[in-house]
């Protein structure tokens, strides 16, 4: 009762002023030597991930060898933050990004839906840890969250970060599906108090996925989660995050609102998977002095 | 009495099938032969550029991919919708140009010919282009010409409408897509095919038109590695042998141009239509 009288306690977001606020902050300019900066800095965040029923071992592999070397022909390109994969092929993953530092994050809980028994999901956790993951994508149950069963959702984020053992736990919110901006706060802070390492906006499976707002809603959250505890979690922006242009406004919304600190792979993510590719392209423009195209960079 | 304004037109880029204002927020004065003020055009960046190329690489899958007949039914209709136009493209092929209202006439009439000519061609090209090879044994070998890919075309300085259309037309009669830098000093017949192409069946992204300096522009085109070939039938003579550098570095097609503007109006031959196409060979393991 206490858990439901605190999250409608929080203050009501202002829906006008954070949509005006991400738009004045996305016009922000980010030029030449700044420009090739947030560009290794936004490839040193990517998680990069493929969740498609047609994944195959082959893919993966191929995956994690360009999450290690991005760009082959010039390695001075900082390798990813992590891969992120369903859980059978974690094991694959695990194997071939072995010994370089990359991360393994795996989606699990009856991901995307969340719709099964508490059982199933602590089963698809321990499977994916047992099988290497160092991180874990769980998603909430949308459904209890949206009809108001707060305890429901927190005990099963708090069952699952048991069954993660050392393993970081990322909680997914799936913003697309809580309507509002209110819900996104109030979600944002059930996951922190319930011990989720990171927030994250979406699945990747709905639309609307991240946008620049929700995830300013969210920056403020861990915000004032630090401010309050002085612990630091993280965020991390998933789906619809394709071009560098955009990467860029998610960095310096990062700044902005978190601060700083959080330009970490610790603390801000990117799940996406063609991101990556525009950020090469866009890092070869700056460098060779013209646009680049498919033929020169991996297109995937 | 006729006291009403008229409505003055914003002259805005083609990228894409829509009709944006230039990136750079810039725009320039286009004169008449005279000097006179006729238009503000939009002054096209480098990024309008990249944007008119993704659009073109976008747009490349479905237009090669359409039938030959398709592309040629497609291209006759825009013929059509030229004629409907013929009064405007005439007054502004006159006023850009500084000719007579009579040779601007003749000037429309033969670029909407030239369209219905290159029109006539898409699904004759396979024929004339490609053979089935003799080869020693009991084999088969064919060979069929495929579109080379985005284009870039800068555009005749001079022929403003003729000589632009004597350039893309054959471009995506093969079924290349283009992106076209205009006249720069007589911008506006290409700004009213945009909108021809516009409402017409031609796919958005197929042919993008954008206006501005070519000297700027064109190093940006030449040098973008996800163009395939480039035509520099308007590039300034001093440019042509940087821009060929700045091609060759990725491995580009180059039409050349000659030294002075051809006559346009001299009766066309296959040469544009070869200039942008790529020989494919199946060698079949048995014949028939």
């Amino acid at each position: 009762m206490s858990l439901r009288r605190f999250l409608h306690g929080l203050p009501g977001v202002d829906q006008v002023g954070v949509e005006q606020r991400a738009a004045g902050l996305a016009t922000r300019s980010i030029k030449k030597a700044s420009k090739l900066q947030a560009i290794d800095t936004a490839i040193g965040l990517v998680d990069l991930t493929t969740l498609e029923g047609a994944d195959t071992v082959g893919k993966v592999r191929s995956l994690c060898a360009k999450a290690r070397r991005p760009d082959p022909e010039r390695p001075d390109v900082p390798r990813v933050a992590a891969v992120c994969v369903y859980p059978d092929m974690v094991a694959t993953a695990a194997a071939a990004t072995a010994g370089s530092g990359i991360d393994i994050a795996s989606v699990a809980t009856a991901f995307p839906s969340g719709r099964s028994t508490r059982e199933i999901k602590l089963a698809d956790t321990r499977f994916a840890v047992e099988s290497g993951a160092t991180e874990v994508d769980m998603v909430i149950d949308r459904g209890a969250f949206l009809s108001g069963q707060y305890g429901r959702v927190f005990d099963e984020i708090v069952a699952v970060r048991e069954a993660c053992g050392q393993a970081h736990l990322k909680v997914i919110l799936e913003t697309g599906e809580l309507v509002t901006y209110d819900n996104v706060r109030r979600a944002s802070w059930l996951a922190l108090l319930a011990g989720g390492d990171f927030i994250k906006t979406s699945t990747g499976k709905v639309s609307p996925a991240a946008t620049l707002p929700v995830t300013h809603v969210m920056l403020q959250a861990v915000r004032d989660w630090h401010t309050q505890t002085g612990e630091h979690r993280g965020v991390k922006p998933a789906g619809g995050i394709r071009n560098t242009k955009d990467a860029i406004r998610y960095l310096v919304a990062v700044n902005e609102v978190a601060g700083p600190d959080w330009l970490t792979s610790k603390l801000f993510r990117f799940g996406a998977s063609s991101l990556l590719n525009d950020l090469l392209m866009q890092r070869r423009a700056q460098l060779e002095g013209h646009y680049s195209g498919p033929d020169y960079v991996t297109v995937d | 009495m006729s006291d009403r304004l008229s409505v003055a037109k914003t002259y805005k880029l083609y990228i894409g099938g829509a009709f944006p204002r230039s990136e750079s927020g810039r725009s320039y004065v286009v004169r008449d032969s005279k000097g006179g003020f006729l238009a503000n055009a939009a002054q096209g960046s480098r990024k309008d550029v990249r944007e008119a190329v993704v659009a073109a690489r976008k747009a490349f899958g479905g237009w090669s991919g359409a039938t030959a007949y398709n592309r040629g039914q497609v291209l006759y209709r825009v013929a059509e919708l030229l004629e409907g136009r013929r009064e405007q493209f005439i007054a502004e092929t006159a006023a850009s140009e500084g000719i007579a209202t009579k040779k601007a006439q003749s000037t429309v009439d033969a670029a909407i010919d030239r369209w219905v000519w290159y029109a006539g061609w898409t699904d004759k090209i396979a024929t004339v282009l490609g053979a089935s090879n003799p080869v020693a044994g009991p084999y088969f070998s064919f060979s069929v010409p495929e579109p080379t890919g985005v284009v870039g075309v800068l555009a005749p300085q001079a022929s403003s409408l003729l000589g632009l259309v004597s350039v893309v037309a054959p471009v995506i009669a093969t079924g290349n897509t283009a992106v076209v830098i205009t006249s720069q000093d007589r911008p506006l017949p290409a700004i009213t095919l945009s909108e021809v192409l516009a409402t017409s069946d031609v796919p958005g992204g197929v042919v993008n038109i954008v206006t501005g300096r070519t000297a700027e522009l064109a190093p940006w085109l030449a040098s973008h590695a996800d163009v395939n070939a480039l035509d520099l039938a308007g590039a300034p003579e001093s440019m042509r042998a940087e821009l060929e550098g700045a091609a060759a570095d990725t491995v580009k097609r180059v039409l050349r141009a000659r030294a002075t503007e051809p006559d346009w109006t001299a009766q066309p031959d296959m040469s544009r239509l070869r200039a942008f196409v790529e020989s494919k060979t199946v060698w079949h393991p048995m014949g028939v």
